[in-house]
């Protein structure tokens, strides 16, 4: 009963979309508010029957009701209950039904807070979200029904794929389509703008907080998944540019792109076309990462779905959603009145150099996750195009940005001095030139350009830091003006500040992590000792163990430095019996910012095994690099102009935007 | 500075910067992209050795020899050529003997493909297509390599690496 109560719901869902997406717009035309108002019902009862659908699913799991085929393929009876749960989206059919869910979600809650939206806007945008969710609910009902049943039940499930059995995926996937879907809500508005044809500061002050919440997502969603292969698979990569990678890498760099549009847009009614555009494309290539995961149309090592029906499907969803979109952007956009008017040189210019960057370093990942396909298609070739690829092409474009982002924040709007921003910024360039120094000295030799990526990082976070100190007047001032102004600062000031020190801080953990990584790979014997980076790993024994739906053979490693005893590692390779294959459980040894990583190779006939030992400096400013950035985006989204809500467009015309 | 000087240097600026990466580009692409292999491609072309590229194929039954210290020797081969490929390191867990696998390196001066990564999967599409097709014809190929495009939850490609400085990073 569950399983059909689940499938109907989805049924229902469906036809709330359909009403949803024709509906609100038929009383926008004839501007009847009791029509508008439907989409505000609808959306609420969609996200009710889509939750009550997805929560079928979670149950059936739970219950391990081996007799619907989603759960004969992933579960397992003896599987942990997490694992149950999560398992829910660790497949293809469910992990579309955790999408839609959450694009549910984002419809509902636009409903709920959009009190304040114009009446007209509030239905075209709720509209056009029931037009991404139906395309979904059909793509899920005709291709990737969860909720089939198996004619013979049988007895046990195949078990979820090990690799997933882990609690870094149970959170990575809702992040990224949080923020995946997330970038839905910037769509509509986009569209809904060019379909009224009228945009103005208001509306990005409405976008901006929708934007900033898939954005956060997205950012720790991107980062968990790094620091899940970085544990999981065993070898301590923490990035591949593998194309399911960039596929999320992709939305975060246009989306990182919006985000600073938009905020021109808010403070001086200018790029409105342009944002417009990033809007549509940002969501364009949400979907485009949708396409390329759940087509299987590449094979990477995070493709687990493989059917063409679905592929097929998809594209036309993404043909028609970006056509479209792009079509009525050419035809409307030309309506919309320009902006005001800005010095090359200046805050806005900055922000522009900005997109201009993180949409051609974009431009260059869609490249090069497409160039080996449309080749291989083409001219029946095979290639791939890796990290060196990168390291050509998106690290000098990044580099660029980075050198940028210290002086946008510190540039007057409209109008801005670029030598005295430079000379407030001399104490931070001279903290990165020391540096670069200091760590020249201290390798002496090798990568010369280790110490000057490390210089950049510092300098970035130099900067952030001077902002700061700039704006309460800390060393000039005293100290009780200076906590004054630093309370009365705006939090989007100090969002700023941690964000882009979070670029910083993530750049250095990554040159430190690939250039003074050092590795030992051995079979060791019990009472073998490895010595790496100044530890001393001792090999103490072998030991099975029985888990839940595994078997593992743990090894114990005696860790000490310097003669001083330190901590026991255990390392294990676990066996999964039902799927027959297992996987590599690494062990973690923190120190400061540093890891030591062991990982289990196989063991020999001799009672020996194989051992991968790698000392990772400063790998974890990698992962705090980001959790910066999203800390920074929710203390943006706490400023007092977004709680406050957005001004009435009329308001908005009279009142001049304090400059900052 | 008027509207159209302003809306000058923007594009200006905008081309200049999409010029830099279409260098970039195409610099990257001349030297950094890595083809794919069959031994029977590099018996008939000539491959410079130090050049990188992709070796796929299955793995020679009995070819596998292992030597001291994680060092491994086998041979890959497509039917009608056979390249012998020297690896250093832990195999991944899909590796076996008449499996279909897939080496990143170089060839040596003596012939022999130095691989820094290996890749094993129960899959074809781990495989070249004419690989694929060049077993199919000879009567190598095994139906477990090709997954039925039902079952979606294939086990990952397992992946080893003997070289932190390798292709992948």
């Amino acid at each position: 009963m569950i399983a059909e109560s689940g499938h109907y719901a989805l049924v229902l869902a469906l036809g709330l979309a359909l009403i949803q997406s024709t509906v609100p717009l038929i009383g926008a035309r004839l501007g009847d508010v009791a029509l508008m108002n439907v989409a505000r019902s609808t959306a609420l009862a969609q996200l009710l029957f889509v939750g009550a659908s997805f929560v079928a699913l979670v149950m059936l799991h739970v219950n391990s009701d081996f007799s619907v085929a989603n759960v004969y393929e992933n579960s397992h009876s003896m599987k942990p209950l997490l694992y149950k749960i999560t398992g829910v989206w660790g497949n293809h059919e469910g992990s579309m039904l955790l999408w839609v869910s959450i694009l549910a979600l984002f419809g509902g809650l636009v409903a709920s807070f959009g009190n304040n939206l114009p009446l007209s806007l509030r239905a075209h945008v709720l509209a056009v979200q029931a037009w991404i969710a139906s395309a979904f609910y059909l793509f899920i009902l005709v291709t990737s029904n969860p909720f089939l049943r198996i004619a013979n039940p049988p007895i046990e499930g195949r078990d979820l794929n090990p690799v997933l059995q882990d609690i870094g995926l149970a959170v990575h996937p809702p992040m990224l389509y949080l923020g995946y879907v997330g970038f839905s809500i910037s769509f509509s508005f986009a569209i809904a703008a060019l379909m009224e044809g009228r945009i103005d500061a208001a509306w990005a002050r409405w976008v901006r907080p929708w934007t900033l919440v898939a954005w956060i997502f997205l950012t720790l969603g991107i980062a968990m998944g790094s620091y899940w292969a970085y544990y999981e698979l065993g070898w301590g990569g923490w990035w591949f540019w593998d194309p399911v990678e960039n596929a999320s890498l992709m939305p975060w760099l246009a989306g990182t792109a919006l985000l600073h549009s938009a905020l021109v847009m808010e403070k001086r009614n200018a790029l409105k076309v342009w944002t417009i555009l990033l809007s549509i494309l940002t969501f364009s290539l949400s979907l485009l990462g949708t396409f390329l995961v759940r087509s299987g149309v590449i094979t990477s090592v995070h493709a687990f779905a493989t059917d063409p029906t679905r592929g097929v499907f998809i594209l036309l969803i993404l043909c028609l959603f970006i056509g479209g979109s792009l079509a009525l952007f050419a035809g409307r956009a030309t309506s919309l009145k320009q902006g005001g008017l800005f010095a090359p040189i200046s805050r806005e210019g900055a922000l522009v150099l900005n997109n201009l960057l993180l949409t051609v370093a974009c431009a260059v990942v869609l490249f090069g996750t497409l160039y080996p396909l449309a080749m291989e298609m083409l001219a029946d070739f095979k290639m791939s195009v890796g990290a060196p690829f990168y390291n050509l092409t998106f690290a000098p474009l990044f580099a660029m940005l980075l050198l940028a982002v210290p002086f946008g924040p510190m540039l007057a709007w409209k109008r801005g001095d670029l030598l005295g921003v430079t000379q407030r910024l001399l104490a931070a360039g001279v903290a990165g030139l020391v540096v670069i120094a200091i760590t020249w000295a201290w390798v002496r030799g090798g990568s010369a350009l280790a110490p000057l990526a490390i210089g950049l990082g510092v300098f970035v976070i130099a900067g952030a830091v001077t902002d700061i100190v700039e704006r309460t007047g800390l060393v000039r001032l005293p100290f009780a003006t200076v906590l004054h102004r630093a309370r009365g600062l705006p939090r989007s000031a100090w969002g700023t500040a941690f964000a882009h020190a979070g670029l910083g801080v993530a750049l250095i953990g990554i040159v430190c992590e690939t250039t003074w990584n050092s590795e030992y790979i051995a079979t060791m014997k019990p009472n073998d000792i490895a010595h790496v980076a100044g530890y001393d790993l001792k090999l103490d024994g072998l030991l099975q163990r029985q888990g839940p739906n595994y078997r593992e053979m743990i090894a114990e490693f005696k860790i000490s430095r310097d003669g001083e005893a330190l901590t026991v590692m255990a390392p294990s390779k676990r066996s999964f019996t039902t799927r027959g294959s297992s996987t590599t459980e690494a062990a973690l040894l923190t120190r400061g910012a540093s890891q030591l990583y062991v990982s289990l190779g196989d063991a020999t006939a001799e009672g020996a095994i194989a051992v991968r030992i790698y000392y990772k400096p400063m790998v974890l400013l990698i992962w705090w690099g980001p959790v910066l950035m999203a800390f920074g985006g929710v203390l943006s989204l706490s400023d007092r102009r977004l709680r406050v809500g957005a001004p009435k467009p009329a308001r908005a015309k009279q009142r001049l935007q304090p400059a900052e | 500075m008027t509207r159209k000087q302003r809306r000058m240097t923007i594009i200006g600026g905008s081309l200049a910067v999409l010029a830099l990466a279409a260098a970039l580009v195409l610099n990257a692409l001349r030297d950094s992209i890595v083809f794919f292999s069959t031994p029977t491609m590099v018996a008939e072309k000539h491959v410079e050795p130090g050049r990188r590229f992709r070796l796929g194929g299955l793995v020679q039954p009995g070819s596998l020899q292992r030597g001291d210290n994680l060092a491994v020797t086998f041979e890959v081969a497509d039917g009608n050529a056979k390249l012998p490929v020297a690896y250093k390191g832990i195999l991944p867990d899909l590796f076996r003997e008449g499996q279909g696998v897939v080496a990143e390196g170089a060839l040596d001066a003596n012939g022999v493909f130095k691989a820094d990564t290996v890749l094993a999967k129960h899959d074809e599409t781990y495989m070249p297509k004419d690989v694929a097709d060049a077993l199919k014809k000879q009567g190598h190929w095994k139906d477990d390599y090709g997954g039925k495009p039902s079952d979606s939850g294939k086990p990952a490609a397992t992946t080893a690496q003997g070289n932190p400085q390798g292709a992948m990073r």
